[in-house]
């Protein structure tokens, strides 16, 4: 098995005439934690939405686990592994916690019953105390709906979700853009426990200071195009800075921008 | 989790947020309008609404008019059943009532006797051959017609993204058309014996709540009821998670038809004959059960119990102002207040649960 989990080569996306992504050659190794960074429309997302499936991509490779991928939605990138934290979140706030982490996958007894067959309400509670632990996520009462929880606890029931189901790469966008200082704090914690774990991660960020805190290597993207690809102990702030503006360009990009 | 801290960094978890089921609100409800009757009574009648106040000792309740109550909701109560599943999926559904009105004629058509008083039925929609068939047919053919309109229902919300009000109103009319047109708006009497027996004394309680009893489980324990639940809480959600959105609202608007024609099934029955008209503002008193029994409009949250409940109280409040001698005129004014208050109710509640989180 090697250990790269993911690679891309020369990934491009179209827009009609908008070049958003433009020969994207990325590698991503198992327990590697990377970080992309850039400008609004540099890409970042539109990087990510080719990798989940979210949308079809013009041209270009992705290899995930070893195999060439070609997902048709984010539901066939979740049954081969990849995990992804949206933006907005993708839960249903009248249902508890293991509820949300089990929705469109539970656990369930007597299945010839067809649609009216029966959850497995124990099992899938034991799971989710057993994902929460391993993402040091403290939640009180697990049959709480998710009406009744703070933004900060809504996001790690969605992070939870990803360490429940031994994901094989986490996807988080911008996973505390809404989050205040405390909240931030505990996603932050999650995710660092997630790298103690093993677990891949890419996390798109904003946040300079975070991204320092967790990740091993930074990816910039600027107008749709690979910049760099920083370890982190060869960089430091400014220099990112300066890639995400345009003040510098990689070396090996060169005559890309 | 021993430290009795809740949460880290910082975070708490506050446990006056935990919910206080909403059925106990209803129940309330419920329990304040006997009450109001009951104090009503005592000034005004000199009776009890409820209880037994002759000299007896072997009864403590007024048994006959506890049974009239649960009766005279038992029908709109099975179709309710259905009503509530569409409404926690954040759907409606209008044509309930004239989908009991064209079942009720299609079915009665089946279950005609052949010979009244020695002569030929009068009123025989078809030939001699379809005259006396066994019971199960008509019960059939009644199911089918239902669960085909909710299929269409369901077709044209979940398969066409026509809006539930929409879909459901144009149902409405159809099927009110189909009970006029079916026999010219001449109404199809003279059952069979064993058809007679489905909706005879009793029977429709015991209908309506076996059904109560069996969609409460399918509600709470089954992956019907979880995804019935998440869709109307967070469609987008839900098919995210895999969820087949389409094909499960099509089986919950299903499910509410075949629920309305088995109404239809027990109505003709426990009246002997169908008319084209039968039916009529079921849908909304259906709604109105839900709704006041906690079922909120916007989907994701309410209950069976909550649902059967709401039926008690609009049971309590007609018995009650036939029991006061008030005119109906006063009891729909009543009503209406009491939905237009459940709803601000429901409102309310979920501002505050917004504004505290």
């Amino acid at each position: 098995m090697s250990d790269i989990i993911l690679e891309t080569k020369g990934l491009t996306k179209h827009y009609g005439g908008v070049h958003a992504l433009e020969d994207a050659d990325f590698i991503l190794k198992r327990g590697e934690h990377v970080a992309i960074m850039g400008d609004n429309g540099a890409g970042k997302s539109t990087f990510v939405r080719q990798i989940t499936g979210v949308e079809q991509r013009t041209r270009g490779e992705v290899i995930f686990d070893g195999e060439p991928v070609s997902f048709a939605g984010p539901l066939d990138a979740r049954e081969a592994g990849i995990e992804t934290v949206f933006q907005t979140l993708a839960l249903a706030d009248d249902l508890n916690v293991p509820d949300n982490l089990f929705l469109g996958r539970e656990k369930t007894k007597w299945n010839w019953l067809g649609p009216f067959r029966l959850l497995d309400y124990k099992s899938m509670r034991e799971d989710t105390m057993a994902g929460l632990v391993k993402t040091g996520v403290k939640i009180p009462n697990i049959k709480n709906t998710i009406a009744n929880m703070s933004g900060g606890q809504r996001q790690c029931v969605a992070i939870a979700r990803t360490a429940t189901f031994a994901s094989k790469l986490t996807i988080m966008d911008e996973p505390t853009a809404a989050l205040g200082v405390q909240e931030t704090a505990q996603v932050e914690n999650i995710i660092r426990t997630l790298k103690e774990q093993g677990e891949s991660l890419i996390l798109v960020s904003h946040n300079m200071r975070q991204v320092f805190d967790l990740v091993d290597r930074i990816i910039v993207f600027r107008r749709g195009r690979m910049v760099a690809n920083l370890n982190k102990e060869d960089t430091n702030g400014e220099d990112v800075v300066a890639y995400i503006t345009g003040a510098k360009t990689g070396a090996e990009y060169e005559g890309a921008a | 989790m021993s430290d009795g801290s809740e949460g880290t960094g910082g975070l708490t978890f506050d446990k006056s947020k935990r919910s206080w089921p909403n059925e106990l609100n209803v129940l309330g409800a419920l329990i304040l309008i006997i009450i109001i009757f009951e104090v009503l009574g005592a000034i005004f009648m000199q009776q009890s609404l409820l209880f037994d106040t002759r000299d007896r000792f072997d009864s403590i309740f007024n048994e006959a008019r506890l049974r009239i109550i649960i009766i005279q909701v038992a029908i709109i109560g099975i179709i309710a059943l259905g009503v509530t599943q569409v409404i926690i999926t954040a759907g409606i559904d209008l044509s309930s009532g004239s989908v009991v009105g064209a079942t009720a004629m299609i079915a009665m058509s089946f279950a005609q006797v052949a010979e009244v008083n020695g002569a030929m039925n009068p009123k025989a929609i078809f030939g001699p051959s379809f005259l006396d068939l066994p019971v199960v047919i008509p019960i059939i053919v009644g199911l089918t017609v239902g669960t085909l309109a909710g299929a269409i229902n369901g077709l044209l919300v979940a398969y066409a993204r026509i809006p539930p009000f929409i879909a459901t109103l144009g149902m409405m009319l159809f099927a009110r058309g189909v009970a006029q047109w079916w026999s010219l708006g001449n109404p199809v009497s003279f059952p069979t014996e064993s058809y007679a027996k489905i909706g005879a004394g009793m029977m429709p309680v015991i209908i309506f709540l076996s059904l109560a009893v069996l969609f409460h489980f399918i509600m709470n324990y089954t992956v019907y009821g979880k995804h019935t639940y998440a869709i109307g809480s967070n469609e987008a959600a839900a098919r995210m998670s895999g969820i087949n959105v389409p094909r499960h609202l099509m089986l919950v608007y299903m499910i509410a038809g075949g629920l309305a024609g088995l109404a239809a099934v027990i109505l003709t029955s426990k009246n002997l004959t169908a008319q084209s008209g039968m039916g009529l503002s079921y849908e909304l008193e259906a709604i109105a059960m839900a709704v006041i029994g906690g079922v909120s409009l916007f989907g994701g949250r309410g209950s069976i119990i909550g649902t059967v409940i709401g039926a008690l109280i609009i049971g309590v409040i007609t018995s009650g102002f036939t029991f006061l001698r008030l005119g109906a005129f006063y009891q729909e004014m009543v009503l209406g207040c009491i939905i237009v208050g459940a709803v601000a109710l429901d409102q309310w509640q979920q501002q505050r649960a917004a504004s505290r989180s």
